[in-house]
């Protein structure tokens, strides 16, 4: 790296722990850029002359003379249209062999958009699954992660969401991804034919993990200068979060902070929240929408980590393996899209809300069900009449590999109702039932 | 701040996030705010420790670029809320700034803006006459902000009994205007203008005393309403599991509830959930006024990414608000959303400040901060015999969904109404989650107010709703017995018992939000409802088998339901009525 006349150099490291180090340092800015022996750094603390560096690598190996320059400015990254297409690193290097960007440069992680200059989000986001159209409806300016256990296929599903979301630009932010599947992305973008809408930021198993601090703040910098200064949709892929928030342990414990609950930092739900909520939809027609992953250990909710998330974002959608079907599903009950009545019955039929709500309300009756066939009750006709419905509603809705239009899913749901129940039973309002009920 | 050359100042001796510590060079307080200058950008802080000639201060921005020697000016005054005509309406942030006023599309660092307008007429009254004896408080004159007569009082901070010596004419004034003169107790001439200002974390003491709540405030919310009363210038909470729907409660209440001013503090949650206001309450009609709903609403908007330590501020500054309109005799219903955040914020500065961590890393003084916030609210009579109420509505977020935490247990200790949101319940989508065995309101035990139900709504609802209660307690407890004994291990009238307490749920407690009938209940037809739930709890039916009685209820649900979602007493209303009439005779023992 080249070293210009106004930054400062030391050579001498007073202190040394597994994440940071110390010297003394004058006139040095909080959050300032460093490279100590040759790793990046940022100051995260400073007490008199005391200047505290936390290095993303690592300190493995940095000697107590090592060389230390500082940058003179917080992290940046360099934007311009030159992005497109491109893959970079969790600095904003490319990575793909390709040149060095040209651009403005922008501090990452700035600051928030004033409330009032937002717009309310309106704009549905289909994407063929039923799962997520009919029950949980996407807008853009969302702000929702994909909950699932490690063993389940949300990078693909999340691939698929992206490639057939109706986004001017996708930019993926990738933490602690393995080389499998960062060569999996790499492979359907490079096949979508949409290279050229597509930027990826990139952190894998093999880097350090506290690198990934900065994923999440370089990918949505870029996203908002397509979002603000270009006025485009742009969809942003964060995947996946919960090693993000390892990573911020990491640094905590390191840093001997005061750990709260499953020893996350009390700061997590700040720090979190920083992410998420940049997620927006301008008045002028750009917008960023935030589809996240957050793995589970063990399906649990409760861990500090999706509970937090759960808190600041707008919904989260759950993938389950139906067993009666062998398919993975998006779990109707756990599954929320906290912005989906802005859009479903307005831009979409106004039977939309009801038939949705119906058929969650008799998929539980479903479940209701199975739990007395299991502890050995006999079922009645009802009982038997809501177990076929579950499995069709499962087949034909739940299933992530459905590609239908909503229209479509509200006939089938329609067509589901009528082949199981009669209209009381379902409870939609008489309205709609005259107008959809199917005349047989 | 004219006093700004004589005032103490220091230099940045220390940065860890937004904890600074500054080396000061004179008399400092507690409290007190100041603004620390990088490069020209004003940053603004707020001293929360003091050890010798250091002073540690919590910064409300980001501290970004800061530097050791970074000179700081205090300002000899606590965090103070600016208070005058002009409030109605606003959005703020958590420090006051109007949000309106800001430039650009990003909130910049160390932008404070004016939150009223210093030019602006507003068309004055005189309420006082000279030689009238007033205190704080005590009113001057009122003018009409957005129709609501907002009175000008005597500034809160005065202390003791003020002459006035003269009152100006009717006519149109600005805030910056005299438009009163005062004469204290050893004969000075004091000027008043419209603003004042007040110290956000201390309470506003200005009335004469604070009986205990006897009046129903009514929220069109069913479950609350009937079920768990709150009162006016009552204190309630609401904590719940994310996603089960407390903010879309708080929204309900906002829009519905019989009060002549909402303040709605958004605290650390998302920035979409207050664009929702912004974009509805212009366009919304509040059904009592015919105006729009905005013109009665004050926002203030510190969402989860504006930074931690305004977010403190923010429900004090929500309370003072509240506070000052009390004080004008008028009916204040505060919500904010949500208090754990900002417990969280006291979280995060506690542990940079390394101190002795409580439960679960909460500051030992958890308890204490909220009890005292949670005080402010409350029904008042003014000096002057007016009354005046805040009524205050706070969601908790339990961490991990479970009540047994700091915040929960804290709040369960100072507020009297507690409206647990069940994730059961939101699972299954039966709106709002209000879980109504767990969930109680102390006031409907307040013997005043039991006598306010008998006289404004039935002589008989205390007794009303108690059976109701019981109808859902048996209803539960059946229900257990048949998931252990299966459908027909036990006698039909189980089944009955059942579906009994399903109405009363399906019914009463569930309203659809989003529903332009539904989503909003007067009491008048609360009272309608329950009674005719009652009469099917009354009636003897006759059932063959277990199997009739749950396609018989679901039926009677569903017009039961239908008639919710009519207008009332519309044709529609009476059609579904007539209907359910004749469903009833169906199967009714005569
Ligand atoms: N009364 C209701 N009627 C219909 N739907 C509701 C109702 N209450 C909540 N919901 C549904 O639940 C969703 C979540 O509600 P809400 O945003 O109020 O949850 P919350 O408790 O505030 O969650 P968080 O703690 O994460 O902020 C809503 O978006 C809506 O879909
Ligand atoms: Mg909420």
């Amino acid at each position: 790296m080249e070293t210009k006349a106004f930054q400062k150099i030391y050579t001498k490291i007073t202190q040394i722990t597994k994440a940071t180090c110390s010297l003394k340092a004058t006139g040095i800015g909080y959050e300032e850029m460093a490279f100590v022996h040759g790793r990046l750094a940022q100051v995260v603390k400073i007490i008199g002359d005391d200047v505290t560096l936390q290095i993303f690598e690592g300190t493995e190996g940095v000697p107590t003379n090592a060389e230390v320059i500082f940058l003179g400015r917080p992290p940046v990254l360099k934007v311009s249209d030159e992005l497109s297409g491109r893959y970079f690193n969790a600095y904003g290097d490319p990575i793909d062999g390709g040149p060095v960007i040209e651009g403005e440069e922008r501090q990452i992680g700035g600051p928030s958009v004033n409330p009032v200059r937002r717009k309310q989000p309106s704009e549905f986001i289909p994407t063929g699954i039923a799962g997520i159209d009919l029950n949980n409806a996407l807008v853009t300016g969302q702000k929702i992660p994909f909950f699932a256990d490690p063993d389940q296929p949300y990078n693909q599903v999340m691939a698929m969401v992206a490639l057939r979301a109706d986004a001017d630009k996708i930019i993926l932010g990738g933490m602690g991804l393995t080389n499998d599947d960062y060569l999996f992305y790499k492979n359907v973008f490079d096949n979508a034919g949409a290279l050229d809408r597509i930027i990826s930021f990139v952190n894998t198993t093999e880097n350090p993990p506290v690198e990934r601090l900065l994923v999440p703040d370089m990918a949505l910098t870029a996203a908002e200068y397509f979002a603000v200064d270009k006025n485009q949709k742009v969809l942003v892929l964060l995947t996946d979060m919960t090693l993000y928030a390892d990573a911020l342990s990491i640094v905590s414990n390191r840093m001997d902070q005061i750990p709260s609950k499953d020893s996350m930092p009390g700061s997590l739900y700040s720090d979190l929240a920083k992410i998420y909520e940049k997620a927006v939809q301008f008045p002028d027609g750009g917008s960023i929408t935030i589809i996240a992953v957050t793995t589970l250990s063990g399906g649990d909710i409760t861990h500090a980590i999706p509970d937090n998330t759960g808190y600041i974002t707008e919904g989260q959608l759950f993938l389950r393996k139906d067993t009666d079907i062998g398919k993975v599903v998006v779990d109707p009950f756990r599954s929320l899209s906290r912005l989906k009545q802005l859009v479903i019955g307005k831009k979409t039929r106004a039977d939309h809300p009801q038939v949705m709500n119906a058929a969650i309300r008799l998929y539980a009756d479903a479940a209701n069900a199975k739990t007395k066939q299991e502890n050995g009750f006999d079922l009645t006709d009802y009982d038997e009449r809501t177990l076929n419905f579950a499995k069709d509603y499962s087949d034909k809705l739940l299933a992530i590999d459905v590609n239908i239009e909503v229209d479509q899913m509200l006939e089938t749901g329609w067509n589901l109702f009528n082949k199981h129940f009669e209209p009381a039973e379902v409870g939609i309002k008489q309205e709609f039932v005259d107008e959809y009920w199917p005349k047989n | 701040m004219e006093k700004i050359n004589k005032m103490t100042k220091g230099k940045v001796a220390g940065i860890i996030a937004n904890l600074v510590f500054v080396e000061v060079d004179g008399p400092v307080q507690q409290n007190e705010i100041c603004y620390i200058d990088l490069e020209g950008t004003k940053l603004m802080a707020e001293i929360i420790k003091i050890v010798g000639t250091q002073a540690y201060v919590q910064v409300f921005e980001s501290t970004r670029g800061l530097r050791i020697n970074n000179t700081v000016d205090f300002t000899g005054h606590m965090l103070e809320i600016t208070l005058g005509p002009g409030i109605l309406s606003k959005n703020y942030d958590g420090l006051q700034n109007d949000l309106d006023k800001m430039d650009g599309v990003f909130l910049k660092r160390g932008e404070h803006t004016n939150p009223l307008e210093d030019d602006k007429k507003w068309e004055f009254k005189p309420i006082a006459k000279p030689g009238d004896v007033l205190e704080a408080g005590g009113w001057l004159g009122e003018v009409k902000e957005n129709w609501m007569p907002h009175k000008i009082m005597v500034p809160f901070k005065f202390e003791g009994k003020y002459t006035v010596k003269s009152v100006t004419d009717a006519g149109e004034y600005t805030i910056q205007d005299t438009i009163a003169v005062v004469t204290d107790e050893n004969g000075k001439d004091i000027n008043l203008t419209m603003i004042q200002k007040w110290p956000a974390k201390l309470a506003v003491k200005a009335y004469k005393e604070k009986p205990r709540p006897f009046k129903l405030l009514e929220t069109g919310v069913r479950v609350i309403d009937t079920l768990n009363p709150i009162a006016e210038g009552g204190t309630g909470f609401i904590p719940g599991p994310f996603g089960t729907g407390k903010t879309v409660l708080q929204h309900a209440l906002s829009k519905q509830a019989e009060a002549d001013m909402i303040i709605v503090a958004a605290c650390g949650e998302r920035a979409n959930e207050v664009v929702e206001i912004f974009a509805e309450f212009p366009e919304l009609d509040d059904p009592r006024t015919g105006r729009k709903l905005m013109e009665r609403t004050t926002i203030i908007a510190n969402t989860s990414n504006m930074p931690v330590a305004a977010r403190e501020a923010s429900v004090y500054t929500a309370m003072t608000l509240a506070e000052y309109y009390r004080a004008m005799g008028l009916k204040i219903l505060l919500l904010a959303d949500s208090t754990s955040r900002w417990a969280q914020a006291l979280r995060e500065m506690s542990n940079r400040m390394e101190e002795l961590p409580g439960q679960d890393a909460f500051p030992m003084d958890l308890p204490a901060i909220i009890s005292n916030f949670y005080s402010r609210a409350g029904f008042t009579y003014l000096n002057n015999g007016e009354s005046g109420s805040i009524t205050f509505i706070g969601t908790v977020s339990p961490a991990g969904g479970n009540l047994k935490e700091p915040v929960t247990e804290s709040t369960k200790k100072a507020a009297r109404c507690f409206y647990a949101l069940s994730q059961q319940r939101a699972d299954s989508k039966r709106y709002p989650a209000i879980d109504p065995l767990e969930s109680y309101s102390k006031y409907a035990e307040y013997p005043e107010l039991e006598e306010y139900f008998r006289e404004n709504i039935d002589p008989e609802w205390p007794e009303k709703i108690r059976l109701a209660r019981n109808i859902l307690i048996r209803s539960r407890e059946v229900s257990e017995q048949i998931n252990i004994l299966g459908d027909d291990g036990v006698p039909v009238e189980y089944h009955d018992r059942f579906w009994k307490g399903e109405v009363v749920d399906f019914v009463i407690l569930q309203q659809d939000a989003f529903d332009k009938t539904d989503c909003s209940t007067p009491l008048e037809r609360q009272k309608y409802m329950l009674n005719k739930v009652l009469d099917i709890y009354h009636t003897k039916f006759s059932f063959e088998s277990f199997e009739d009685v749950g396609s018989y209820f679901k039926r009677i649900i569903n017009q039961m339901k239908q008639m919710n979602y009519s207008e009332y007493e519309s044709d529609e209303f009476k059609n579904n009525e007539k209907e359910l009439n004749s469903l009833i005779e169906e199967r009714k023992i005569a």
